[in-house]
């Protein structure tokens, strides 16, 4: 199985239990660089799939938690290297497949030849990149078919029929829902619209659909849960993280009983 | 007048070499380094007026990295532009708020004293005398009223000096449009007149605490602001930067700058001037006196950033002198940023000069050659505002005194040559920090 498979593979069985699969999102190197490791374990225990967030100097898309996590793995001087470095020295492996989250800028820094093999060595599965549309990804995408590495594409509520229909196609991995117009992190009502558009988006994808943006409840987890294949749980997760209180047991808590 | 540049050309040599370029454009576009660009291809394709291509790239430079939300009001704007910025109806309008309102042409001022302390023939286009101040103006009173066109219910802007914020408020206030402004908590500071004017013209002024607080981060802040409601406002950005189309709209709206200061120059000595000098923080005042004399190659371009406090990571915001390709803020071009591509703290004694990356035309054009960069330390930039105050009875604004700086440099190493400054704002909204600097111990 590809890498990228990985992930379609690990949201379809969780959906397969009837429930929505858990995407986590965590910052790399947050609350600190000695314990990410330990959460990591612990957030892939509980969740199906793994977003790592690579901290980013102007993360444009993300509301004050996420630039706030961000801004501390900075400063613990958390770089791309090292969270690669960190994935590749686990054993045993994280069990769920994780993707990486990051802005343009740090990976080109770090080289778009070497990026695809650094990822797939260290056990990465795909790369969500916010500030990458699909009009000027594919180097990226040629880039990342080599080794199968998946390149999640996004959609929104605004986006034109047409565009939704191409988008859907051309993701990799899952098709990355967002919820609202806005930032990350926010806490957002899910009117009956966003349920309409979830299953506009599940209509036109070939691949499983996760809503994500200000997913923070397990009200907000049913409520979205029979429209999608997955939830994205981001800003929630991190400020679990940051008050010290266990992840696992939060992540948990958002799936019914 | 049809066209706001009125030499867009499209012959079919210029087509042939733009597909070619296209080409060259796509391979290039995610490279951290620039090895390998055919500047001859880049160079001719300049000449034939071919950017920005259909990407949105001036050569490997521009195009548009944004999150998909704002992909669709990227679109719309687009197709706005291509409507309007040609349109007879949307022309009249616009020059009529230039002519009446503005208060353009600006005056093309011969600087007697400076010619005969520095040695050289010094004539300066006073965008001091715009209304409100600089020449952000023009790009400010065009994106509004196409705003209007395009049934925006609300515009926001960033500002750094203020400059562009005051512009924006006082473009609203005349189109009859609310206006937000975000603005850095650190320039809030230090462009204090400017604060007061925006929210006196009738603007919401946000305070920016996250990141550096200052335009950097205002711009971030824009940015998520427009990511939330994507079809309603309009973000009239201020300068030459940012995702395809707005380093476009931007160098149109400001050439006006060039085109006056060109037809003024040939009408008071005859000929062109043998070199134009502007300050550059993202670029719109420098694109906007040089884009109509790119194909004059007998005048040289010269553009000035802020050296700051010297050539050290940190110390400056000169990102074409010291930045490295990579993108920022919705577009590819030069940025002062570490190894692992984390954008680095800028430093410059003027707030509109202060921002770690610069318009990807001006990044282009130096790859080329057409344009040569240097940088101006504050220490400099603050001499030659009090020599212009004594010599010719004008406050300049920080920013247009790092083009003084640049000038008298240049005009003490080409004596009697002909120079031509474009002074883009007056230093009044400077006080507080002209106080602290050059007024300190004086009043
Ligand atoms: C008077 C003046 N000049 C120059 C600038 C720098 O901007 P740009 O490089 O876009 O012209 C500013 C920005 O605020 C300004 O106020």
């Amino acid at each position: 199985m590809l890498p990228r498979d990985t992930i379609s593979a690990a949201i379809n069985a969780a959906r397969a239990k009837g429930q929505p699969a858990i995407v986590a999102f965590m910052t790399g190197g947050f609350p600190d660089r000695i314990s990410f490791a330990k959460h990591l374990h612990a957030v892939a225990d509980a969740a199906d799939v793994v977003e790592i967030g690579v901290p980013f100097t102007d993360p444009m898309a993300d509301g004050t938690t996420i630039q706030r996590s961000s801004r501390a793995a900075l400063a613990a001087g958390t770089t791309l290297k090292w969270i690669l470095a960190e994935l590749g020295a686990q054993t045993p492996k994280p069990k769920a497949p994780i993707l990486l989250m990051s802005y343009l800028n740090p990976l080109l820094a770090f080289g778009l030849d070497e990026l695809p093999q650094a990822a797939a060595k260290a056990g990465v599965s795909g790369f969500i990149i916010p500030d990458l549309p699909f009009e000027e990804s594919a180097d990226m995408r040629a880039a990342l078919e080599p080794v199968g590495l998946a390149l999640v594409q996004l959609v929104t509520p605004v986006t034109p029929p047409e565009r939704l229909a191409m988008l859907c196609k051309a993701s990799q991995g899952f098709v990355y829902a967002v919820t609202m117009t806005g930032t990350t992190g926010k806490n957002v009502d899910l009117p009956e619209e966003v349920v309409e558009y979830m299953q506009r988006v599940k209509a036109v994808s070939p691949l499983p659909v996760c809503a994500g943006f200000g997913i923070r409840s397990r009200k907000q987890v049913e409520r979205m849960g029979p429209a999608v294949d997955g939830v994205v749980v981001g800003s929630a997760l991190v400020e679990v993280l940051e008050r010290g209180e266990d992840p696992a047991a939060f992540l948990r808590g958002l799936k019914a009983s | 007048m049809q066209s706001l540049s009125g030499q867009r050309g499209s012959s079919a040599a210029g087509l042939a070499l733009n597909n070619e370029q296209s080409t060259t454009s796509e391979r290039a576009e995610m490279r951290a380094d620039l090895k390998g660009l055919d500047t001859a291809a880049l160079m001719a394709n300049v000449m034939n007026d071919m950017y920005p291509d259909e990407h949105g790239r001036f050569g490997p430079f521009g195009g548009r990295y944004v999150p998909e939300t704002l992909v669709p009001a990227l679109d719309r704007l687009e197709a706005g532009v291509k409507r309007y910025l040609r349109d007879p109806d949307f022309l009249k309008e616009f020059h009529a708020e230039l002519s009446s309102w503005v208060g353009r042409p600006t005056a093309l001022t011969h600087a007697r004293e400076l010619s005969r302390r520095w040695g050289a023939d010094i004539w300066l286009k006073r965008e001091d005398l715009a209304h409100t101040g600089a020449h952000k103006i023009n790009n400010s009173i065009g994106q509004v009223l196409l705003a209007k066109r395009l049934g925006a219910k609300r515009v926001i802007a960033e500002t750094g000096a203020g400059q562009h914020g005051v512009a924006s408020a006082a473009a609203c206030a005349r189109v009859g449009l609310p206006c937000v402004v975000y603005m850095g908590a650190v320039d809030m500071e230090r462009q204090a007149p400017n604060v007061g004017r925006m929210k006196l013209l009738g603007a919401t002024v946000m305070p920016v605490t996250s990141g550096d607080k200052t335009l950097r981060a205002a711009v971030d802040e824009a940015l998520r602001d427009w990511v939330s409601d994507p079809n309603g406002t309009y973000y009239c950005l201020g300068s030459a930067i940012g995702p395809h189309p707005y380093p476009y709209i931007v160098r149109e709206l400001q050439s006006v700058i060039g085109r006056e200061a060109r037809e003024q120059m040939l009408k008071a000595t005859g000929v062109l001037p043998d070199i134009a000098i502007a300050c550059v923080g993202g670029g719109s005042n420098a694109i906007g006196l040089f884009h109509p004399f790119v194909k004059d190659r007998s005048v040289q371009l010269l553009g000035l950033e802020a050296g700051g406090l010297g050539t050290g990571l940190g110390q400056n915001a000169a990102s074409l002198a010291y930045g490295k390709p990579g993108v920022l803020q919705g577009c590819y071009s030069l940025l002062l940023q570490d190894d692992d591509g984390q954008i680095q703290e800028t430093h410059s004694v003027s707030a509109g000069l202060d921002y770690p990356g610069v318009g990807p035309e001006h990044a282009l054009l130096q790859t080329i050659g057409r344009v040569r960069y240097e940088a101006a330390t504050d220490a400099e930039a603050l001499d030659a505002l009090a020599e212009v105050c004594a010599a010719e009875g004008i406050l300049p604004a920080i920013e247009s005194s790092h083009a003084f700086a640049g000038a008298k440099r240049w005009a003490k190493q080409n004596p009697g040559k002909r120079v031509l400054i474009g002074l883009s704002g007056r230093g009044d909204k400077d006080m507080p920090t002209l106080q602290r600097t050059l007024l300190k111990g004086v009043l």
